[in-house]
């Protein structure tokens, strides 16, 4: 990937997880550690891969997201003010009454293409986009991410079958592995795994990437425009909490706000990652 | 007298998505394995480029027609009522209502009259859950004309809609010639000044049979239909309830969060008066011919007769 490129996207993606940590800070709930572990693959979705238009967030022809991991609207919200569908002060007012942003996507939100958070459900409704794009004739794609935790869901699995059996080669599903759900690690709550098997039983086609390499997700998306046939999934290995020192890797984040102090740390940390990207 | 035709409004659902297929482009039909009794074949067949089979899996499906329709289609997702309301019941909430998008769901073999299958596929449910949807219109035809009507005026409505039809084959009562289908308004199908019997689904033809019984004892009877269940025609309700002051509701499903409950709701707010259930009491079906399981679950014109006669003394 363009050296330059990758560096602004690096820098967009360090301003979404300060966004991540102002509005879980303000809004003293809210799930910041699946938010960061999805801030990069959503950064370079919305600033390098998806047309979309913040002027015109409803255009027919727009490319398509749905947070099937609904929790982690943080990242979706603070990726959407980046890139100017409303304005970065909002995030602060997150999960606040009469507020835009509510604690779960909601439809009636600019830049949201469907209410989520219920999990399971999200990748039924993008696998909806996907066919009525295809049984259109239209060029739009669809992505949408889950969590490795979120595919204990059966509804997730009909969705699976469905997709394959309608080859719905303009739908991407990514699979956030950072390995974590709220009761501990995946393998000791109900295991998932292997996901990549199960995707690829299901007739998917299945890449891996690094959700905290740019070359490696940028790989990952332009392999995944090549397929034809098949419904592409993109397991992505992450760390939950990335970018924050005291919350990567650990459960306790998945549904926690930081406190002023570690408010203040958190931001220390990812203001000194800003500056030596800028540097 | 002329012998009375008899259809299933599933029939009509299936036939009247055909029929509008060419009118509506964006009319599109999904269904979970089960297109030869919920009728939706009938389009399969005509339309085979706008039918989705979804398998046996109807939380996705759901699902799948909640992003269709954000995508400017209008999906009629069909399946029995119990699939539709009860196992899809969380997804239709936050996928199609939360997001009050244009989702139609068919609900086919709704209430006891699905006869001998069973106590496990008899759903006499659906109402009082849809009806605690913010934003869900529900309709329950009372016959094939009224039927075919309510599948245009869903496709005409810009929201969800739940449209709920029977397997047994009943009495078409309406006229197709004169017929007009009102979403929101309830229909006086017949005057009275005793009581108002407020009927839905196939149980209006029985209203009007207990009417005419009870005419035959000096009492007077109105019959309602109320066909849009949701939202209710509060005004009609609360005008019979001056008028008449006692109310008889009668209802394929349970006598818990249905019609009746919507019309006692409405009364107590308006105007107070006694409102007596007929409906599935709180217990589940059985098998056996549907027929026999009305009359023995009280769902037929005598038991409205017998409870309108002791409705009319608690005035």
């Amino acid at each position: 990937m363009d050296v330059a490129i990758k560096k602004s996207l690096q820098k967009t993606a360090c301003k979404v997880r300060m966004g991540v940590i102002e509005g879980t800070f303000n809004a003293k709930s809210g799930h910041p550690g699946g938010s960061l572990s999805i801030s990069d693959t959503l950064t370079y979705l919305y600033f390098n891969k998806m047309n979309v238009d913040p002027q015109n967030p409803d255009a027919p022809e727009r490319d398509r997201f749905v947070l099937s991991k609904g929790h982690t609207a943080p990242a979706l919200y603070s990726v959407l003010a980046q890139k100017g569908f409303f304005s970065v002060d909002e995030l602060k007012s997150l999960r606040h009454i009469g507020a835009l942003l509510q604690g779960h996507p909601c439809i009636h939100i600019p830049g949201v293409d469907m209410s989520s958070g219920s999990l399971g459900q999200g990748i039924s409704t993008a696998c909806g986009m996907a066919l009525a794009g295809k049984t259109d004739g239209k060029s739009y794609r669809v992505y949408t991410v889950l969590g490795d935790g979120e595919i204990e869901e059966g509804q997730v699995w009909e969705a699976a079958m469905f997709a394959a059996h309608y080859k719905l080669d303009n739908l991407v599903a990514i699979v956030d592995n950072n390995g974590l759900q709220i009761d501990g690690p995946i393998t000791e709550v109900c295991s998932p795994e292997p996901i990549t098997d199960k995707f690829a039983a299901f007739g998917w086609h299945v890449i891996t990437m690094d959700a905290h390499d740019f070359d490696s997700i940028d790989a990952a998306f332009s392999e995944a425009e090549t397929i034809k046939d098949k419904p592409v999934a993109i397991i992505q290995k992450s760390v939950k909490g990335k970018g924050v020192s005291f919350m990567e890797n650990q459960v306790s984040w998945h549904g926690t706000a930081p406190n002023k102090e570690q408010y203040d740390q958190a931001m220390a940390e990812l203001n000194a990652q800003l500056k030596e990207l800028e540097d | 007298m002329a012998d009375v035709i008899k259809k299933a409004t599933r029939e009509s659902y299936g036939e009247a998505l055909k029929e509008l297929a060419a009118e509506y482009k964006d009319l599109v039909v999904l269904d979970a394995d089960l297109a030869a009794a919920t009728k939706t074949g009938v389009f399969k067949k005509a339309c085979p480029e706008r039918f989705f089979d979804c398998g046996i899996a109807e939380a996705n499906m759901m699902g799948v027609a909640a992003g269709l329709a954000s995508c400017g289609k209008i999906p009629f997702a069909s399946t029995f009522a119990m699939f539709a309301a009860g196992r899809a019941f969380e997804i239709v909430r936050n996928s199609i209502g939360y997001p009050h998008l244009n989702v139609k769901i068919g609900a086919t073999h709704a209430g006891i009259s699905v006869g001998e299958d069973g106590a496990t596929h008899q759903c006499n449910e659906d109402i009082a859950l849809m009806r605690t949807i913010p934003g869900m219109t529900i309709i329950n035809p009372c016959d094939d004309v009224e039927a075919k009507a309510a599948v245009r005026a869903a496709l005409d409505f810009n929201g969800p809609v739940y449209m709920r039809f029977g397997r047994l084959a009943v009495p078409v009562i309406n006229n197709a010639e004169e017929y007009k289908f009102e979403l929101g308004k309830g229909v006086v199908m017949k005057d009275g000044s005793d009581l108002t019997i407020v009927a839905t689904g196939l149980m209006v033809n029985e209203a009007l049979e207990a009417a005419k019984l009870l005419e035959a004892d000096g009492i007077s009877a109105r019959v309602v239909n109320i066909h849009t269940i949701k939202p209710l025609d509060k005004e009609l309700i609360c005008k019979c309830a001056k008028e008449t002051g006692v109310i008889v509701t009668a209802e394929e499903h349970s006598i818990i969060g249905g019609l009746g409950s919507a019309v006692a709701e409405a009364v107590t707010e308006c105007c107070p008066v006694p409102v007596v259930k007929v409906g599935v009491n709180d217990e589940f079906g059985h098998s056996g011919p549907a027929v026999d399981l009305l009359k023995e679950f009280g769902l037929c014109a005598e038991n409205i007769a017998n409870k309108a006669k002791e409705a009319v003394k608690l005035k």
